[in-house]
């Protein structure tokens, strides 16, 4: 158990400080900790946690993803337009949604190791592309989602958000048994080293492109469940998402050098970063006092994270890092 | 200098006289002096941003706080005019400057002290200064105005030729000299290169990086203090467009996002290219989404175009 604590310290420390957060915020919340409570909270984690999913595929590799905002604004806005009319066409529709996701990162992949630019160039020109997709589909916020769907999605079962229901079969069922997998440790071996990663074997090539795929993928997942919440679409939500999607992966423990981390610190830290943002609301702090407040809270989060480096013995090993 | 003139950094003015010729053929207008000249007054606002873009990038590192820098700028320089007092009034631009190099200190604490990613840390700063305006201003637009000096350095003209455009030039052609005739510009490159070779031949690399952020902070406050006095107010998110064509304009003009290499000759021709290229789309009258997937296309076909000639060669 110690052993276990210790290989995966990052995963732990922020799974603690979202049970706190968690706590806190059902203590403050005038309704208590009610199921009505916990879905609207679980909702929005997960939209910016599988937000976080995307950056973190992109960012394991040594990349970066720009365009995770600029896809799930051109899912959300596709999914509009696709998730009503009969069960058939609703089926259709979400598969279309999420290959449209897994699509634009299909793309972002080939142009970075084809065209051998650097990722946050490609996916900052991209995102630009994508954004202009959207506002096509939608040039103002509108659309239609199937109700049923959008409430047995969005809603409880037995009274366990579905949200978090979603995020454990992420963990257990497609993660746990992903990274054991060639790809899945290739994702880790290029993000150490691409070089040694390239000695030992691994089509380093194919790898990136994946790691981009499936972050295009879990953008347009995204997309998707944030159309289900929603149930409008608008492609003004592109720039938000981008950048809390980055944060949120560095408060959950991925380092964006590339290598360290796991789609658990990535869930954890967008469920982080959205607790705050509602412990805010009920806190009692002047609305108006708010965003200063989460700025300070995000920096001092991001510094304590890095403030081990005032311990190094050797000041040559902050180069480093 | 002659390192910073590269076929790289020549490309973006190359496209610009191709979108001149090529606009013209179906705008006569783009050809006259007014319009030119107008594209000039606004591409400043841009290249001044870009120039603090580049001193950061060349060290290796990324600038997000750009938007609030700005913001808070023009917020404190339209505050100080609109209090009416002289010499509150007199000190606007100053004290925007003051304001964008203590941003930058900031900045370098996380990056040069705490080694927090540039592009972590001054997000977390960007929402930071987010909030302070939103608190100072309670939300609503910033009450103030531009002073007399702000107005004439943002619209006025100097033998036909935009003071704005003519103040971008100085301060470009002061930083030049600064990163050429000083050991900082080697440094500043040298970090970007490799900080641990940098720091193993004495140089203090963290006062590099403070100095770096500074500077590139006063040219985002400069940049919010011109867009105040064009606009003649300041309003909530002024700077949040400017984010990612800033940065567009640095690399289209052949400066690499991983550092080092580079220069600020190319930088002046991308903020050109970005402002003449978003200026004829709206000329055109194309609606929104088709003007932002052209101009990611663009953006992307010259970066590939650069990436192959690089490929040729070696």
């Amino acid at each position: 158990m110690l052993d276990y604590i210790r290989a995966n310290r990052r995963e732990v420390i922020a799974a603690v400080v979202l049970l706190v957060l968690l706590s806190l915020y059902l203590g403050t919340h005038p309704r208590g900790a009610s199921t009505y409570v916990m879905t609207i909270w679980a909702n929005q984690c997960l939209i910016l946690g599988l937000a976080a999913i995307a950056q973190f595929f992109a960012v394991v590799v040594r990349g970066i993803d720009l365009s995770v905002g600029a896809v799930i604004a051109l899912t959300n806005t596709l999914a509009s337009h696709l998730l009503d009319g009969s069960a058939g066409a609703i089926g259709f529709g979400v598969l279309a949604v999420l290959a449209a996701g897994a699509l634009c990162g299909l793309l972002n992949g080939l142009i970075i190791v084809f065209g051998r630019i650097q990722p946050i160039v490609v996916t900052l020109a991209t995102a630009s592309i994508f954004v202009g997709g959207a506002l096509m589909l939608r040039p103002t916020p509108g659309g239609a989602v199937n109700y049923d769907l959008a409430d047995a999605i969005t809603l409880d079962i037995a009274g366990i958000p579905t949200a978090l229901i979603i995020s454990g079969l992420l963990i257990f069922a497609f993660w746990l048994p992903f990274r054991r997998t060639g790809l899945g440790l290739g994702l880790y071996a290029l993000g150490s080293s691409e070089q040694a990663a390239f000695q030992s074997g691994i089509n380093t090539r194919l790898v990136r492109i994946a790691a981009f795929t499936l972050a295009g993928l879990f953008g347009g997942a995204a997309g998707l469940y944030y159309s289900f919440v929603t149930t409008t679409g608008d492609a003004g939500i592109a720039a938000n998402f981008t950048l809390n999607s980055i944060a949120a992966v560095v408060l959950g423990g991925v380092l964006l050098r590339g290598g360290v981390g796991s789609l658990i610190g990535a869930l954890a830290g967008a469920f982080i970063l959205k607790t705050i943002a509602s412990l805010m609301f009920f806190s009692g702090i002047p609305s108006l006092a708010q965003p200063l407040f989460e700025g300070l809270i995000l920096a001092a989060a991001i510094a304590i994270g890095g403030a081990d480096v005032l311990r190094t013995r050797n000041r040559l090993e902050v180069f480093g890092r | 200098m002659s390192r910073t003139i590269t076929p790289d950094s020549m490309m973006p003015y190359f496209g610009t006289v191709v979108l001149i010729l090529a606009g013209s053929l179906y705008f006569p207008q783009i050809l006259t002096f007014d319009y030119l000249s107008q594209q000039l007054q606004i591409a400043a606002f841009l290249g001044l941003l870009a120039t603090g873009a580049t001193i950061v990038i060349l060290l290796g590192h990324i600038d997000l706080s750009v938007p609030w820098v700005l913001t808070g700028a023009a917020i404190l320089s339209t505050a100080l005019v609109g209090s009416g007092n002289p010499v509150l009034s007199a000190l606007a631009v100053p004290a925007a400057l003051a304001f964008g190099a203590l941003i930058g200190v900031v900045n370098g604490i996380g990056v040069a002290i705490l080694r927090i990613p540039s592009m972590v840390w001054t997000l977390a700063v960007n929402s930071i200064l987010l909030g302070l305006a939103v608190l100072n201003t309670g939300g609503f637009n910033p009450k103030g105005e531009a002073s007399q000096l702000m107005v004439s350095m943002a619209s006025g003209n100097v033998f036909g030729l935009p003071v704005s455009f003519l103040t971008w030039m100085a301060v470009s052609l002061a930083i030049v000299a600064f990163l050429t005739r000083t050991p900082f510009g080697r440094y500043l490159r040298s970090i970007g290169y490799n900080e641990k070779a940098t720091f193993l031949s004495g140089v203090s690399t963290p006062s590099v990086v403070f100095a770096a952020f500074a500077l590139a902070g006063m040219c985002s406050a400069l940049g919010g203090v011109l867009l105040a006095g064009y606009a003649n107010q300041a309003y909530q998110s002024m700077g949040d467009p400017f984010l990612l064509p800033t940065i567009a304009a640095v690399v289209i003009g052949g400066t690499s996002i991983l550092g080092g290499r580079g220069g600020l000759f190319g930088t002046i021709g991308g903020a050109l290219f970005i402002t003449l290229l978003t200026s004829i789309l709206s000329v055109m009258q194309i609606g929104d989404a088709w003007r932002s997937i052209v101009f990611g296309v663009i953006i992307l076909a010259m970066l590939l175009f650069q990436a192959m000639r690089k490929g040729a060669r070696s």
